[in-house]
């Protein structure tokens, strides 16, 4: 065995890669957060924030909640199983806050994204040339736009 | 060994281990547990989606509530879920034609050719059991809940784009206001509320059904149980809990 | 979207990784490959390479503390990088790398280049002034000791550096092939080869640019190189890119044959979008080229013109090589993973990710390696026990 001032340097090289180790260890410690791999290899945190995440689309119970008229009307006929805000947009402002003002869709054009003829559409659809069916007036002015079907 | 440094070296390690000891009970302390939404048990359901091929009718309200709920870019590279149209000439049914445009948020103009198989097939996340986006990412920032959603932890994210890689389908992309990964989430803090996802909610069809595997009263089982349904490259072997009825072959 | 043929899923069109992620394997490859060159004296005892030992050391060493910088501009969050280290997650092949690129530079490159230097920065320091002997000083981490038995001791320890190095850089450059090769949704990447491919391909990069460093080094210094060095080191290269052709022509021939579903699609792809980059530079100009030249040179008597045949040969090696990493990353993601379309990569000059920043970062090691030199000169070279 050489005597130690042979290999003192490498013991040098040895001590300060120990040290490196050590400092990593206690950075390592100080940053990564305390919620991180309760669940698993994640913050568990995130789950919270994600969560937390305000809503845009009321959902339908919500608009049943106060709209119980419009409901009645709307459930024995065709469109009673499509949701209120698929033609109205997003109302959770409008939920939480009733001024806040709900959209009213144009007559014409929401009615054109389903009900135009296209033969990738399934043929249970109803569908009908706007052109041939009537002059260029609403389509509510014939169909009430909650009880569609005469 | 001289008896000082001895003694020294001695101390020194006793010091160590107790300071790491004190360091991982302070951890335990201080870590706390997180809340979740009030009265949702995570462990109480197993989130799956149901897509009715047969019902969609590329009308596009789920691709604009989808970006209106969760404030995705309205630009046309950034999707978390859109739906493709397919155009199969029975004359050359090894190349459809697809279509995609803006990813059907606007609809989809007039199908022109006639005695042309087509149809609409709305895609979005699978929300693998065994995804490889999971698998893949280096610091733990995309994981899958223990109710089988696939989330994106984007305080933690570095942006490496090695999950957009490896996700099969396509799902995934980078935010470009965050610079970090983005996809579907089964509108997680909807569902963890009792609510439907905004997709599922406004199709007016019912083409999307957002199931619970783990309740034995969702229609779901029922529904698995007597149609034919399928998963998106199943080669892939990454267990998709997105299925579809009526799924032609030639989709991609 | 402009750019774009025939339908590629909405998020696919935009490619996700761009030059940074083609210059990442090109500057660890050479560095995986200088290795290699460096280690073939020191443990396979090939004398004949003994001049280019050290400066192939240095040449590892400058590049592989440039390699990180394409993957930090490449980030959405380059300040979350270090999560890496703190959390890796242990699925991820990306994160073990990370842990791989840190042994390879601190428990591999530092450790060997400084035992290898250390009695020249003992010397160093004992003979400077002020502050550059304070940074001597620093470099020889205090200790002066130089006695025979110590420097008998270094070269026993530092010769089992390398032979621990020589798996450590094939894990470097291999980690790389495998986080792409390891990818089953990417029908170009997936495949048990891609490793291997990529391992020799960093061989070939590196020995060539020691190969052109130690020519135009001695151009510069006015110092006529040792032909027998040059002659070694060009049959070594020829005999790596024989290897790495056989591989990619393996890899060819495999895909033709199986014909997979994706292989239509693939085959489009090179005849259109990459033939400039994979027909004609990958294979012509810098792979059946060099080949030829090397294979021609040694029957060239002139050392004069065979030292410019080197000169040809390593530097369409070099184009080859990172044509080849442009053709596996940018071509990886120019097809779509429903194989109906194609996009384009477009690559612009003045943003963070674009050409400018790419140029700089490439010339940049060679400013470090410049440093390096003047700080640790690779010559003369000191004899070796071994």
């Amino acid at each position: 065995m050489p005597p130690f001032r042979a290999y003192e340097h490498l013991a040098r090289l040895a001590l300060l890669f120990a040290a490196g180790t050590i400092v990593f260890l206690v950075v390592r410690w100080a940053l990564v957060p305390a919620d991180y791999g309760r669940f698993g290899p994640y913050r568990a945190n995130a789950l919270t924030e994600i969560q937390a995440r305000p809503i845009v689309y009321a959902g339908q119970a919500a608009c049943v909640d106060c709209h119980t008229d419009v409901a009645e009307v709307r459930r024995a006929n065709t469109h009673a199983r499509i949701s209120c805000e698929t033609c109205h947009g997003p109302l959770a402002a409008h939920a939480a806050d009733p001024a806040v003002a709900a959209r009213k869709p144009d007559p014409r054009a929401v009615c054109a994204v389903c009900h135009l003829p296209d033969a990738a559409k399934p043929a249970s659809l109803k569908t009908v040339v706007f052109d041939d069916h009537a002059d260029s007036g609403p389509c509510t002015s014939c169909h009430p736009p909650h009880a569609p079907q005469l | 060994m001289a008896p000082d440094r001895r003694t020294f070296l001695l101390e020194t390690s006793k010091l160590l281990v107790l300071t790491a000891a004190a360091a991982a009970a302070w951890d335990y302390v201080v870590e706390g547990a997180p809340e979740q939404a009030p009265g949702y048990d995570d462990t109480a359901h197993w989130w799956a989606m149901l897509i009715d091929v047969e019902r969609c009718i590329g009308c596009g309200r789920c691709v604009q509530a989808c970006k209106a709920e969760n404030g995705v870019s309205l630009e046309s590279q950034y999707f978390r879920t859109w739906v493709e149209r397919y155009e199969i000439d029975p004359d050359d049914p090894e190349h459809p034609r697809v279509s995609s445009p803006n990813g059907g948020y606007d609809g989809f103009p007039p199908s022109q050719r006639p005695g042309v198989k087509t149809f609409f097939v709305p895609k979005l996340c699978n929300q693998c059991a065994d995804s490889p986006c999971v698998q893949v990412c280096p610091v733990g920032a995309t994981f899958q809940t223990r109710d089988g959603v696939v989330l994106v932890d984007k305080e933690y994210c570095l942006g490496c784009r090695y999950c957009v890689q490896a996700c099969p389908y396509g799902c995934r992309f980078i935010d470009p206001e965050t610079h970090t990964a983005d996809k579907c989430t089964f509108c997680y803090h909807r569902i963890t509320k009792g609510l439907q996802p905004a997709c599922v909610e406004v199709c007016p069809t019912g083409a999307r059904v957002l199931g619970d595997l783990k309740n034995p009263q969702d229609p779901i089982h029922e529904f698995l149980r007597t149609h034919k349904v399928q998963v998106l490259k199943p080669q892939m072997a990454t267990h998709p809990k997105t299925y579809y009825n009526g799924l032609d072959g030639a989709v991609r | 979207m402009e750019g774009v043929q025939g339908f590629m899923y909405p998020n696919e069109m935009e490619l996700q990784w761009g030059l940074l992620i083609v210059l990442y394997p090109f500057i660890t490859g050479l560095v995986a490959g200088a290795f290699i060159l460096a280690s073939l004296e020191r443990v396979f005892k090939v004398e004949a390479v003994k001049p280019t030992y050290r400066l192939a050391l240095l040449t590892a060493l400058a590049f592989m503390v440039v390699a990180p910088l394409p993957l930090q501009l490449h980030l959405g969050h380059p300040e979350r990088s270090f999560e890496m280290y703190l959390t890796p997650h242990r699925t991820s092949a990306m994160a073990m790398f990370g842990f791989v690129y840190l042994w390879y530079l601190l428990a591999v490159l530092v450790i060997e280049v400084w035992l290898e230097y250390r009695k020249d920065i003992v010397l160093a320091w004992q003979r400077a002034t002020g502050v550059t002997r304070l940074a001597y000083r620093l470099l020889a981490l205090g200790s002066d000791n130089v006695s025979e038995e110590a420097l008998r001791i270094d070269d026993r320890v530092g010769h089992f550096v390398t032979i621990v190095g020589i798996p450590s850089a094939f894990l470097l450059h291999g980690y790389v092939g495998f986080i792409f090769g390891s990818l089953k949704s990417n029908p170009w990447w997936s495949t048990p080869m891609m490793p291997v491919v990529f391992l020799f391909s960093a061989i070939v990069s590196g020995i060539a640019l020691v190969m052109l460093l130690y020519l135009l080094t001695g151009w510069w210094r006015r110092v006529a190189v040792e032909m027998v060095c040059l002659d070694t080191i060009a049959r070594y290269l020829l005999y790596a890119v024989l290897i790495d052709f056989s591989l990619e022509l393996l890899d060819l021939a495999h895909r033709i044959y199986e014909a997979d579903e994706s292989f239509k699609s693939l085959d489009f792809m090179v005849h259109t979008r990459l033939f400039v980059s994979q027909i004609v530079l990958q294979i012509i100009v810098g792979t059946v080229t060099p080949l030829v030249l090397l294979t021609t040179a040694r029957l060239v008597p002139n050392a004069r013109v065979r030292r410019m045949v080197y000169l040809a040969a390593g530097l369409l090696t070099l184009v080859g090589i990172f044509a080849m990493r442009w053709n596996v990353v940018i071509g990886g993601q120019l097809f779509s993973k429903s194989f109906l379309g194609y996009t384009t990569y477009k690559l612009v000059f003045a943003t963070r990710e674009g050409l400018g920043v790419s140029i700089a970062l490439l010339i940049l090691p060679f400013v470090v390696l410049a440093a390096v030199i003047r700080l640790l000169p690779p010559w003369p070279v000191r004899p070796h026990a071994g």
